[in-house]
């Protein structure tokens, strides 16, 4: 019995939540797949770190093909919803869009809710002062970890702007202070040639 | 309490249970990565499972055991600090060193073009970062606490993580100061060159082609 209770707590919708960076390469499109039990609430939430115009295309659809959500372009992006079917639930990252420019992008898809601390948690009794404390603290550092997590990618993505910002000032300038020099040595090789080719046809009138 | 062999049961399905998570397909020679960024002494546990298509019974089958996966993790300074042959389950964990990207990255190491017949694997992906990676219902077992005191070493765990973040944190912002300030000091004298090549191209081309005139007795 002890077994069934078990398979039963599994099965109550306490799946762990993914949290996912991959890099998405151009012209690519890279598909997700979670099996999920009916009435449990998820949530994806994605943002795009570095890449182009920092957007991507985004779908997900339910096991019998239709689409919850479909977002073009999007930078970031949050999307809860509750499973309505048991099921294959698909999402997908289209980059298709893009020639050369390849993304990084991450995404979190929380499925139901965390588990629970104690395998036996089917209480009885309510939780005490000190266990409930303890709860809303848990709770409220969970958001700050997750508060953390967006904060760190917004700073990524500012600072792949900042590097790529960098080299460009760099592979610019030289390219420029190079054009300068060959524009400058060829004006005057050119006006040079004008008088070369005047001269001799002039000399050759003149005799 | 639960009794120590229903402790092991219990612990078994929830970890069966936890990489049958999310997945995805994967090509024969395809290598997919993904990224974790970490701050330092940052525990990963990363967890698979594979499954290869069979075309008889139409359905995925748990993958044959000749068919493994590599796994190669490379640290933010691209120097490998995992590059092993898993089977087709499979199990890494590593701390980081460094604080920074870290790269994971897979993919099969399959010879025989006959098995992919048909084309994809699919592969169960579950990794796990930081306080994430601990096994609470086994610590309290291994400690023997109460449910007060674990979930105070939950707490613990959690503080610790946000605190390892913010020092984090502190790094990426001095990386990204430096980077400003570099792209700044650029700006300025690369502008400062440029005007002065300018001018001095500009004096020179007046002065070579005065001279050039002279020459040729047309001024």
């Amino acid at each position: 019995w002890l077994a069934k209770v078990l398979w039963a707590q599994l099965l109550c919708g306490w799946v762990l939540g993914s949290e996912l960076t991959f890099e998405l390469p151009d012209n690519a499109k890279q598909c997700f797949y979670e099996d999920i039990t009916v009435g449990t609430k998820c949530t994806l939430e994605f943002q795009v770190i570095t890449g182009g115009h920092y957007d991507v295309d985004c779908r997900l659809e339910d096991p019998d093909g239709t689409t919850l959500y479909k977002e073009m372009k999007k930078q970031y992006d949050s999307f809860t919803f509750t499973a309505a079917k048991n099921g294959t639930y698909k999402f997908c990252f289209s980059n298709e869009f893009s020639t050369f420019t390849h993304k990084t992008v991450y995404f979190d898809f929380q499925v139901g809710d965390d588990p629970p601390l104690f395998p036996n948690e089917n209480r009885v009794t309510a939780l005490t002062q000190m266990e409930s404390a303890c709860v809303s603290i848990h709770e409220a550092l969970k958001s700050v970890i997750d508060y953390q997590t967006h904060f760190r990618l917004r700073e990524a993505q500012g600072r792949s702007r900042a590097e790529d910002l960098n080299t460009r000032v760099a592979f610019w300038s030289i390219g420029e202070a190079l054009i300068l020099l060959v524009v400058s040595i060829s004006q005057v090789v050119l006006l040079r040639s004008f008088f070369s080719d005047k001269k001799t046809t002039m000399t050759r009138v003149g005799s | 309490m639960l009794s120590a062999p229903a402790a092991r049961a219990f612990l078994l399905l929830s970890w069966i249970s936890s990489i049958s998570a999310l997945y995805f397909h994967i090509g024969e020679t395809e290598k997919k990565c993904f990224i974790e960024e970490i701050p330092d002494e940052t525990m990963v546990i990363g967890k698979y499972r594979t499954q290869l298509w069979d075309k008889q019974s139409g359905s995925f089958l748990p993958a044959t055991p000749g068919l493994g996966m590599h796994v190669e993790i490379k640290d933010p300074d691209t120097k490998i600090i995992l590059s092993r042959q898993y089977g087709s389950d499979g199990r890494f964990t590593f701390t980081s060193h460094t604080p920074g990207e870290h790269q994971i990255c897979l993919h099969s190491n399959s010879t025989k073009m006959a098995l992919f017949a048909g084309g994809k694997l699919r592969v169960h992906l579950d990794i796990q970062v930081g306080e994430h990676t601990n096994n609470y219902p086994e610590i309290a077992a291994k400690d023997k606490l109460t449910e007060l005191q674990l979930r105070v070493r939950q707490l613990l765990d959690q503080v610790e993580q946000i605190q390892k973040e913010q020092n984090y944190q502190r790094y990426r912002e001095e990386r990204f100061r430096m980077t400003s300030e570099s792209t700044n000091q650029r700006v300025l004298w690369w502008s400062i060159t440029q005007t002065l090549i300018l001018i001095i191209t500009g004096i020179w081309q007046m002065k070579h082609l005065k001279s050039f005139f002279e020459a040729k007795k047309l001024v």
